[in-house]
């Protein structure tokens, strides 16, 4: 127990200099345009597929749920409010979130641990180069641009498939389902979520980045430093989420 | 000027490297032998800051490299290559792209010029006009040319080699030693190898010290130490194991 809280803590002090470093690094040096545009390629244009069917899929699941519950209250049109509502501000940033985790998250440490076993990092350091300078800089800045670019989608998609499973299927009013979900969803909600992606993006590319670069010898540290960053980012982002949730709303929903 | 002053470093209760002290002058070839797990690729990376010591302190030309963050080491790197003992290469990146590697980042070359400069590299190293090639489209011998090419390309005053001949056949060898003689002599760079292969040895040096249990044992040049009498030398030159001598 002693042991995981000291690695814990000496983790937090790594990322730590190392968010001194990208910092740096990014006050003083213009970062890499084609290698910022190849991470955006496999950070945003890649994950297509996978963040817009998780959103798809919870906007109609979410659809279905609150309408079964809602219906027995009378109160179907209020449907679409709460799955707009909840798209907009919880399930479409983090649900993206930990889609781009799995997929983009574990790629990264992956990589970069690979990098660091084949002394490619070394390399890096031999040629005049700052790992972060080089390799972390356009990761940070393509996830922490890509994620909340796909959690609108994931949203956008969610909302759709909600109206379509409300409208189509369980017989709701469009009519009065649009109606409550723009009354009731404020921009506010809209600000929270993007707020919310552009620094789940960080924590992702951040700490998947760390756990690559800091990884241990050979393929068992490759696939430690992969699982390690997937399970951390994920912790990550659902703590943060509920402590942003309590503040953001605090700030920008005062009610 | 390298300087090595009282160096200790360990890993954990490991401690490799017992207080070291070495100085290599400019223009000099140096091999440092010692058997696995001795620290001498260790004692390497000390040299271009890629492992910081527990102790002591290294200084190249007079300026001492401890308490040089990273972004400072990356002005002191600038004045070496380094061959690694797996090459190294970036495997997402062509031939071309990883030897032009430093060039691009420096941008003060034309594509043309980089071209040139490539290529000539490429030559030097006997492996003109693959630039198109992948890493994983070579073998390991060709890792290792261009990984050599890659280290020389801009020019360093400093060149080291992670046990440049490992793993390869005896041809490779023959070639990488000649390849390494080669740019010693006509880049007039300094020479720091480290080695288990004798014959390698005495091929790129023109000095030989070696490091047993975290310090140096032997230095001298190539000839007087290969053909020492120390038994320790003597027998690992010679490779001969003894009941002392066990498996580290």
């Amino acid at each position: 127990m002693v042991r995981r809280v000291r690695d814990v803590v000496w983790d937090v002090g790594e990322i730590v200099v190392m968010c001194r470093d990208l910092g740096g690094s990014l006050r003083h040096r213009r970062p890499s345009w084609p290698d910022f545009l190849s991470q955006m390629h496999f950070v945003g244009v890649k994950s297509q597929t996978v963040v817009l069917t998780t959103g798809a899929a919870t906007g109609m699941v979410l659809c279905a749920q609150t309408f079964f519950q809602f219906h027995k209250v009378k109160m179907d049109t209020a449907t679409g409010a709460v799955v707009s509502v909840g798209m907009c501000s919880e399930l479409g940033p983090v649900l993206a979130a930990l889609m781009l985790t799995a997929r983009v998250g574990a790629a990264m440490a992956a990589e970069l641990g690979t990098m660091k076993v084949t002394e490619q990092i070394d390399a890096l350091r031999t040629l005049a180069t700052h790992p972060v300078d080089y390799l972390v800089v356009p990761r940070v800045l393509a996830t922490v641009l890509a994620a909340p670019l796909l959690s609108i989608e994931a949203v956008f998609v969610g909302i759709v498939g909600s109206y379509q499973v409300g409208v189509r299927f369980l017989g709701i009013d469009g009519a009065y389902y649009l109606a409550n979900m723009r009354r009731y969803t404020d921009p506010p909600d809209v600000v929270i979520g993007l707020i919310k992606a552009v620094v789940f993006g960080a924590i992702i590319s951040v700490v998947s980045c760390h756990k690559g670069l800091t990884c241990r010898q050979g393929a068992e540290g490759v696939g430690r430093a992969t699982t390690e960053a997937v399970v951390m980012a994920s912790i990550s982002i659902l703590v943060v989420n509920f402590f942003l949730t309590l503040l953001l709303n605090r700030v920008l929903n005062p009610t | 000027m390298i300087e090595v002053r009282d160096v200790h470093k360990g890993f954990g209760t490991q401690r490799v490297l017992r207080g070291v002290d070495l100085r290599i002058d400019a223009g000099e070839a140096v091999v440092i032998i010692g058997r696995s797990g001795g620290g001498k690729s260790v004692l390497l990376k000390h040299l271009i800051g890629l492992v910081p010591p527990d102790s002591g302190e290294v200084r190249i030309d007079g300026r001492a490299m401890g308490g040089l963050d990273e972004r400072a080491l990356i002005g002191v790197r600038r004045r070496f290559g380094m061959l690694f003992q797996m090459a190294a290469l970036f495997d997402s990146m062509t031939v071309y792209e990883n030897v032009s590697f430093v060039l691009r980042r420096e941008g003060r070359h034309t594509e043309a010029e980089m071209r040139a400069m490539v290529a000539d590299a490429l030559e030097r190293v006997e492996l003109p006009g693959i630039e198109g090639k992948r890493p994983a489209e070579l073998s390991g011998g060709m890792r290792k040319r261009v990984g050599l090419a890659r280290a020389v390309v801009y020019r360093p005053s400093i060149l080291l080699y992670d046990e440049p001949t490992t793993g390869l056949d005896p041809i490779a060898s023959d070639r990488i030693d000649r390849l390494i003689r080669k740019v010693w002599e006509e880049l007039g760079v300094t020479s720091i190898a480290v080695t288990h292969d004798m014959r390698s040895a005495r091929r790129i040096s023109n000095r030989v010290v070696m490091l047993h249990e975290g310090q140096i044992h032997a230095d001298g040049p190539t000839e007087r130490i290969l053909s020492s009498e120390d038994p320790l030398v003597y027998n690992f030159v010679n490779g001969i194991a003894t009941e002392a001598a066990d498996t580290p």
